[in-house]
């Protein structure tokens, strides 16, 4: 099952190794992993994805808050989270297939970022399962490279 | 102010009084600022010695231990030392030098990422890079060191930063948001805790070394006596409830004790006090304990169902918890016979196994050397160890009655550290006597500290129970690998006796039994640093034991025939 941890973590040096280092230690494979700085600027949040039964999950958050720095560890509910990822696709395509790539581009709500004479650089925000989607639908044409954020979560509601 | 005076002060706030250490280039300018300072300093012949003192004394006067190496080869030779007190849980504070913060990652001479090397065995790490930090970090490193679970933290310190002049000032008030022990256990699951033990049959206690940390055996002693709850401890453990009280079980585990294996597998109630579940005392996890009900109390939620599915969960300090159940004890009604035939049955599996081994006409038996070291001082000594069959003996033939006595090496199982930790022992505890059982392998990965024994006058006494082998895995070997001794014999050894007097200490050689008291006594009463190499029964085994893989029960040898 897959987990996204929301870790919020003091912005000290070191702190990234620590907790990827936690992670390989115990056993797990961090599918995703995203980090940048929260409205305090001394706190950063740490958003990773892992593929994990419950209890080996409980173990790793519980030696997660073991580490000095780690301030607060949220497994997210998946029903009361809005979860994103934003990707930049290079497909190639040239003027035979352009108007097919920006077509799917479009119904995707992709932007266009750039266009040569044989690829087109696409954007695309959503959930890691809108993105894969589009990397299928565009793999036919010749995706050249992917790069893809990790994805990044919030709770719905207020709190 | 320099940055290595700072670093003296910083030390002196935290109360620390020696130092174990060895210096090198990265920490002159340390050591310079130590020079005029009253900080005792204790100079050891190798880093991973000054390591495991550090270790003997903070486990020996709960006090927090200090050690200090150079950069590179000095910080690397720690790292054994720190893993071997992050296992155990000691408070530790290893201070390494490290290359100029402008060289820091081209690989300069004696540069190594110590703080990345020791990320797994830390409790928590600094490499400092303001010198205006130092009073900060320093105050915080004993802090997180001496509280919540204990454990080794490093500071790793350029020479750039001890060099530096700054503006001292005593640091403030510590603020970690990310770490906050819990100390006081939760009332409702005290109350709960309560109810299950006034409520067992067959309840047994489970202490480990979280008991000896938490200073706890007053009220397991009273919690035990007043519901008539036998005790058994873990190697860690041993000490936290007297042994010659009628409920002791003495250890349980791989090398437990009958009675202690069986009370464990026969509890309709166990209650683990500051232990772990770990693999050396469970045998087989499905079968541990398997008809009993588990209150697990520990200061480390991570420790609480990561083995073995807990019922009464209770994270909080040990002496807090069991405090507050005792008072629920109390101030409950109660059948108070109702664990008799509970204890009658420990009582019979106490009669029919208990302890023994076989003397053997012409050898001296290495459990009797313990049982005289164990009349002599009157089970009064700290008693330190290395690790291997000797290690076993000094857990099972020695009468364990006092916290802060035993000091042996858990969790790591590391050879070579008994000898160095009964030095710091010593330092820290002066007026008590201190043995050290060695085994004639172990003391040989520290023997050098000879040296720091007799330069300092430190009157440890050694008894090396030498029995020509690499025994522990000798006894594997013979027992699950069809007699194989493959590298286990190490007959080629030197004369321990004469080593020790070129060190200037008192060596002995012990080759019959009649001469083993008089030589524990003469070199207790010499007040020398002391070798004594009793020639044991080399193919001696320790018994009970629970083959891997095994339920507790399940034990081999060690029956009376
Ligand atoms: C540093 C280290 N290396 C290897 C081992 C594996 N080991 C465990 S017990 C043992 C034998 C120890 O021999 P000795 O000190 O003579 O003790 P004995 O078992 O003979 O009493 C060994 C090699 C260890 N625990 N620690
Ligand atoms: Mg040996």
């Amino acid at each position: 099952m897959k987990h996204i941890l929301s870790v919020l973590v003091e912005n000290k040096p070191g702190v990234l190794a620590r907790v990827a280092g936690l992670f390989s230690r115990r056993g797990f494979n961090i599918d995703s992993l995203a980090v940048g700085i929260t409205e305090n600027p001394d706190v950063s949040r740490m958003t990773i994805t892992v593929d994990a039964e419950e209890h080996p999950i409980e173990q790793v958050t519980k030696q997660l808050h073991k580490l000095i720095n780690v301030i607060k560890i949220t497994d997210l509910d998946a029903e009361k989270t809005v979860a994103r990822e934003l990707a930049l696709l290079k497909v190639k395509s040239d003027a035979k297939t352009r108007a097919e790539v920006m077509q799917l581009a479009k119904i995707f709500r992709a932007q266009i970022l750039d266009v040569s004479r044989k690829t087109i650089t696409i954007e695309i925000t959503g959930t890691f399962e809108k993105i894969d989607a589009l990397e299928q639908l565009l793999q036919p044409h010749g995706v050249v490279e992917i790069v893809r954020t990790g994805r990044i979560a919030i709770e719905r509601g207020e709190k | 102010m320099k940055g290595s005076e700072a670093i003296i002060e910083s030390l002196k706030a935290a109360g620390v009084e020696v130092v174990f250490g060895l210096p090198g280039g990265m920490v002159i300018p340390l050591y310079d600022a130590l020079y005029d300072s009253d900080l005792k300093h204790f100079l050891v012949r190798h880093e991973q010695g000054a390591a495991h003192m550090a270790d003997g004394y903070a486990r020996a006067t709960g006090r927090t231990g200090v050690c200090i190496a150079t950069s590179g080869p000095g910080a690397t030779n720690l790292v054994t030392g720190i893993a071997n007190a992050y296992m155990d849980s000691t408070p530790m504070v290893a201070i390494t030098g490290q290359a100029r913060s402008d060289l820091i990652g081209t690989d300069a001479f004696q540069e190594a990422d110590i703080t990345g090397i020791t990320e797994p065995i830390v409790k928590h790490s600094y490499l400092i890079k303001n010198p205006n930090d130092i009073s900060r970090i320093f105050k915080e490193a004993f802090y997180i060191a001496s509280t919540g679970r204990p454990g080794p933290v490093l500071i790793d310190i350029p020479a750039d930063m001890q060099l530096a002049e700054i503006d001292y000032r005593p640091a403030g008030k510590i603020d970690l948001p990310g770490y906050k022990p819990t100390l006081k256990g939760h009332k409702k699951q005290i109350i709960s805790a309560a109810k299950a033990i006034a409520a067992a049959e067959k309840p047994v206690f489970y202490a480990g070394g979280g008991m000896i940390i938490a200073g706890a055996e007053k009220e397991l002693l009273a919690i035990a006596k007043l519901m008539k709850i036998p005790v058994t401890t873990t190697l860690m453990g041993l000490g936290c409830f007297p042994e010659d009280n009628d409920l002791s079980l003495g250890m349980l585990g791989m090398h437990g004790t009958g009675y202690a294996n069986y009370a464990v597998t026969h509890s309709d109630l166990l209650i683990g006090v500051g232990a772990r579940f770990d693999d050396r005392v469970t045998g087989k996890l499905e079968t541990f304990a398997r008809h009993a009900k588990k209150i697990h109390i520990d200061m480390d939620p991570a420790e609480i169902s990561k083995n073995i599915a807990i019922d009464i969960p209770i994270v909080g300090d040990a002496k807090d918890v069991l405090a507050g159940i005792l008072a629920e004890l109390k101030a409950m009604k109660r059948e108070p016979k109702k664990t008799a035939p509970w204890l009658d049955q420990v009582i019979a599996w106490k009669k029919k196994h208990p302890l023994h081994y076989k003397d053997e006409k012409g050898s001296i038996m290495p459990q009797f050397v313990i049982e005289e070291v164990n009349r002599i001082t009157k089970s009064n000594a700290i008693l330190c160890t290395d690790v291997g069959q000797h290690q076993m003996w000094s857990a099972l033939f020695y009468t364990h009655t006092k916290p802060r006595h035993w000091i042996s090496s858990g969790g790591l199982g590391t050879m070579g550290f008994g000898f160095p930790a009964a030095i710091g022992a010593k330092v820290g505890c002066p007026d008590k006597t201190v043995i050290d059982i060695a085994g004639d392998g172990s003391f040989q990965m520290n023997i050098q500290e000879l040296a720091t024994a007799v330069c300092y006058d430190i009157p440890v006494v050694v008894c090396i129970l030498n029995n020509g082998f690499l025994g522990m895995v000798r006894q594997w070997q013979e027992l699950f690998w069809s007699k194989r001794y493959s590298e286990t014999a190490i007959s080629c050894q030197p004369d321990f006796a004469a080593v020790a007097e070129a060190y200037g200490a008192l060596g002995m050689t012990i080759t019959k039994k009649k001469d083993v008291g008089d030589a524990i006594r003469t070199a207790i009463k010499s007040k020398r640093p002391a070798v004594l190499d009793f020639r044991v029964k080399p193919e001696e085994n320790v018994f009970p034991m629970v083959p891997a893989g095994k339920s507790i029960d399940e034990m081999i040898g060690g029956h009376k025939t």
